[in-house]
This record gives structure tokens, sequence and C-alpha cells, in this order.
């Protein structure tokens, strides 16, 4: 890595810091990931700081969210929070990207961010349905991707990749109904960690 | 006189300029457009769940298939993503190879995108343009791949095989004739009367929308933010490439159009440094670490190290570290970003996919509301959507 951008990518955490101490408690950890700088936030604060990282760093892009299902991550705490809510910002006045994330447990709201980027209402409501993370004060919550009707939250952990159920043409009723799904999963690969003996 | 109410129409899944699979549901008053709601996900296919259940190398034919008229560029973003993880990098050679390919996709996009949005608006004569040179481009894909579409080809670490002799010459000649037929397309559109009317102050968008709505690519460039991920964040070798950012200001459906064309030129210029480079140097082009590249099939007859790596690669996969990283370029639609976590094993833990088609398409309320029924069309046509990509 250059000296060039060493300093960038520490001037960049440094100012991360800086919104640290101004919010206290709120912000739970600031450190420097493999790309861009990363912020755990506390769910309740986290309106608050996306304002703080809108108006004072200049972060006016939502570029990204996400959720993700920690529950079967290798040596993850059991008492931590389920779900992660991943949020990507971009800065396109600074040219600087960071991670913003908030850890909440399966059930607890997380108050939109809608009314600080428009672009959040499609992602919260695309984390709403897959899975089934609750965003308070979202102006819409229905589901985006599955179909109307669909039941469960297909990205968690313990939904089975072949799912429930399956889709039939009923002649009787001339449309389609679903039906509980006799798929088996196969593996193939399974999931293998580096230096475990595989026989 | 009898009351008039607004009313409800269901435009789509099945019509030809929703592009894909879209249902929009429009509120009318009149032929005026008081909301546009659109119902997403008919071309769901679960992809970021199959994600978690195969390799790393087993996921690459999945990129092809989110944007399906840019299959490279989407590669590219996981390449990079994949690579940022394991901290290596292509050789320089596959990096121009990947460059070249992705400029020439994003011809590929751009033509496809012409053509399909001026038949939306009416002008049926560009659609057979621009099929056209298509068509060439296809060939180089097949080349190169075996495959006209889903190519597989940038792989993490490099790209899959090397070039076949006689490639560039044939790049070569296409992009020598290329400019020509930019120039066709322009003849017939860039003054024509009827595109004007269609297109200009249609959906404007200004700067601060863009920002809060999340675009990017030529659509934050059209509403006058220079922003371009091989200008300002440059991955590969595109810091060494001279190329130009079309920016305009207005932010309209003709200023999207507009700047697309250009880009078109652009591309063209930077595929024609990549083949003076190319033309001049060889080597490697991937990493020779043969527990993350596949060997070179010749080795695998005499040298049992290489049936071992071979088997193991193919079989098991490779390990990447534990870890979080997002890797983005710049897509012919916008910011194409994978966000990968790892927990240390041969398949992702969680991978997300940034479509730049889906943060466009949320604002099409925004965007329409006001606006006639046929200018919906015309939004639509100028957001470039690709369902592949939004539905994912």
């Amino acid at each position: 890595m250059t000296k060039e951008l060493t300093q960038k990518k520490d001037a960049e955490l440094a100012a991360l810091v800086v919104l640290q101490t101004q919010f206290a408690d709120a912000i739970l950890e600031v450190s420097q990931g493999l790309d861009c700088p990363l912020m755990v936030v506390k769910p309740e604060s986290i309106v608050e700081v996306c304002h703080a990282l809108k108006s004072q760093l200049g972060f006016e892009e939502m570029m990204d969210l996400c959720g993700v299902d920690m529950s079967e991550y290798p040596s993850y705490p059991k008492d931590m929070p389920r779900f992660e809510v991943v949020y990507h910002l971009l800065s396109v006045q600074h040219n600087k990207r960071v991670r913003v994330k908030a850890r909440v447990h399966d059930r607890e709201l997380i108050d939109s961010v809608t009314e600080v980027w428009a672009s959040a209402n499609w992602y919260e409501r695309e984390a709403f349905d897959m899975y089934g993370i609750i965003f308070n004060h979202h102006p819409d919550l229905r589901r985006i991707l599955t179909d109307y009707g669909f039941e469960g939250f297909p990205l968690r952990k313990d939904f089975p990749l072949v799912g429930h159920a399956e889709m039939f043409f009923d002649d009787a009723q001339w449309r389609c109904v679903y039906k509980p799904n006799k798929l088996e999963n196969r593996v193939l690969i399974s999931r293998t960690w580096p230096g475990a003996d595989r026989g | 006189m009898a009351e008039i109410k607004n009313y409800t129409l269901n435009f789509g899944p099945q019509h030809p300029s929703a592009h894909g699979v879209l249902r929009l549901v429009l509120e009318l008053d009149g032929e005026v457009v008081e909301r546009a709601d659109p119902h997403i996900g008919l071309l769901h296919r679960g992809t970021e769940k199959l994600f978690e259940y195969k390799t790393y190398h087993q996921n690459i034919p999945y990129f092809d298939r989110f944007d399906y008229v840019s299959m490279m560029a989407n590669e590219h973003a996981y390449a990079l993503a994949v690579e940022k993880l394991l901290g290596i990098e292509a050789p320089e050679r596959a990096q121009y190879i990947r460059v070249m390919y992705a400029e020439l996709t994003r011809i590929l996009n751009h033509t496809m995108w012409l053509g399909a949005a001026a038949l939306d608006i009416g002008a049926m004569t560009m659609f057979l343009f621009c099929f056209r040179e298509r068509e060439d481009i296809f060939d180089f894909y097949e080349e190169v791949s075996g495959a006209r579409m889903h190519a597989a080809y940038f792989r993490p670490g490099g790209v899959a095989r090397d070039l076949p002799e006689g490639l560039l010459e044939k790049i070569q000649t296409f992009t020598d004739g290329f400019i020509s037929y930019v120039d066709e397309y322009e003849t017939l559109l860039t003054e024509n009367r009827i595109w004007k009317q269609r297109t200009v102050d249609i959906g404007v968008v200004d700067k601060e929308a863009a920002l809060d709505w999340g675009f990017t690519g030529p659509m934050i460039r059209s509403s006058g933010v220079a922003w371009d991920l091989r200008k300002t964040q440059p991955y590969e070798v595109y810091d060494k490439l001279d190329f130009d950012i079309p920016v305009c200001d207005s932010g309209d459906s003709y200023d999207r159009y507009l700047v697309r064309v250009e880009e078109m030129r652009q591309s063209n210029h930077i595929i024609q440094q990549c083949i003076t480079w190319l033309k001049a140097n060889e080597g490697a082009v991937k990493v020779d670490d043969y527990k993350l590249t596949n060997p070179p099939r010749a080795t695998i007859k005499d040298d049992m190290e290489s049936l071992i790596h071979h088997f193991k690669f193919f079989a098991e996969g490779y390990h990447v570290p534990k870890g979080e990283v997002y890797a983005s370029v710049e897509h012919p639609k916008g910011e194409f970003g994978v966000y990968i976590v790892s927990d240390g094993s041969n398949m992702p833990y969680r991978m997300k996919v940034r479509a730049p088609g889906f943060a466009h398409l949320q604002a099409m309320d925004y965007m329409a509301r006001g606006h006639m029924l046929a200018d919906v069309v015309t939004i639509l046509g100028t957001q470039d959507i690709v369902f592949g990509e939004v539905d994912r």
C-alpha cells in the first residue's frame, strides 16, 4: 500500500472517531476494514448517526442496505443479536465509503433510514422480505421480491434451500396453487474449512 | 356532467416495453400519472440463497445471469471482490484483457439499450442497426469463452484462458468501423424532431434527487455529477488509460441518451488502447497459485501435483479467509457492487449483490409523477432496466 493511500485511510478513520466521541456510547466500534472503514452503531441511534454521517461527513448516497443472518457464523457468540443490518454509504464529494452496521435480535425493531436517504425504501423492504427484519416508521413495508402471499423469510439460515412449497397448475380450479414440496436438498459439495481432516 | 375519478392501470408484467417482467400499477388521472407502484420480483430466482450453497468457483456463472445484457461486467465485480478477500491481484495482461472485455460489454449493453429504448419510443430502425453490432461482439465473446452470452470468462485470479490467435485483429477491425456506426445512430436520433419531442424534459432528475435516490453510472452523470468509478476509484488498469467521462446537466431522458452514446465512443477508444498494449505484451493471464486457479491442461498429463490441484480446485474449491468486503465496478448501468461475508470456508457465508437497476427503478414513482402515460415508457426505457439484476 502506498503512503498516500495509508494517509487517506487514516484521515477517513479519524473523522469517524471524531463522530464516535460526539455520540458517546451510540457508536460501539470504529475500525478499518479490508476495503473501507466499519462502524457499528446501536440500533436505536441509527437514524441520528445516519443524519450526522450525511450532513457532517458528506455521505450523500446510500449504495446498499442488506441483512445478514449471523446465527450459523462460526464462533459467533450466542448471546449476540441474530441479524446484522449492513449499510454501505458513499460520499461523492469526498470520494470515500463507509460500512455501517447495526445488530438486531429477531423481532426487534430498527428505525427506518428512509427519512435520511430516499433510496433506503426498497432496500429495507428487501431486508424485511428476506430476513423479517422490521423497520419502524417505514412508509410502505411490504414484501418486494417474493410472491404475493409468500410465507417465511427465505434468506434466514434455518429456511431450507429447496423451500417449503411448490407451485402447480390445478386443472379443477383453473389456477396456480401451492402444495408442500417433496424435494429433498442434495448436497454435492459440503462446506469445508482449511486444515480440517476430510478423510 | 359525470364525475371523473382516477383509475388504476396495470402495466405489464407481459408488456413488450416493460423490459422483461415488470408489473407497474399506475394510478391515472385521465392520461396523467398520479402514482406509479412497480411490483418487482417476478424474475426472482433466489440467487443469493444459492450462493451460500455453492463454492466460489461455482458461483461465477450466476453472475452472467444478473444483468444478462452485460455479462462480463457482472463477473468483473465478483472477481474483484474475491481477489480482495484473498489478497491477490490478477497479472497485468489479465487486467488488460478484462478491461478490454469490460468495455466491449459496455458497448454491448449500450447498443442493446439504444435499440430497445428507441424501439419503445417508436424508432424501429435503431433496433435493427444496433443488433448488427451486437452480433460482432457476441462473436468475440464466443471466441474467448465458447459461449455467446453467458461467458464465465473473468475468474478470481485472472481470466479463464488467453486470447486465441487472430482475435485482436478482428476486434481492431471492429473498433475501426464502430465509430462510423455510432455516427449513424446519431444521424437518426440526435437531431431528430420526434425523438427530441419524446425525450427532452421527460423524467427530469436534478442533482440532489439523483444522490438521494442512489443513482450511479450514466443516470447520475446525466444529472450533472461527474462520478465514474473508473476515474474516481480506479480499479485494474483504468488509471493507465486515456478516456473522458461524458457529463450532462439537465438530467432528462435526452441527456441520458447523449451520455450513453458518448460513452460508446469512449469505450471504443479504451478498447483500441488495450489492443495496442496486448499486441506488444505477452504474459500470464491468471495467478500461478494452483490452489486458487486451475492448472494448465497440458501439465495434468504428466504431473501428479497438477492433477491433485485440478481435482481439488473443481471438487472442493478454495478457501477464502474470514472477513467481509465490498467491491464495485463501473458497470454499464451504474455501480454494480458485490458484498461478501466469508466465514473462512469454500462457500460464501453471505453474498449480496448491489444492482444499479434496483435503485434506479425505485425512483420510477418520483420520475413518472405528473407525466403522461406514454412518457412512462420513455422513462423506463432510459433508466436502462434489466430484470435479471433487479430481481436477482
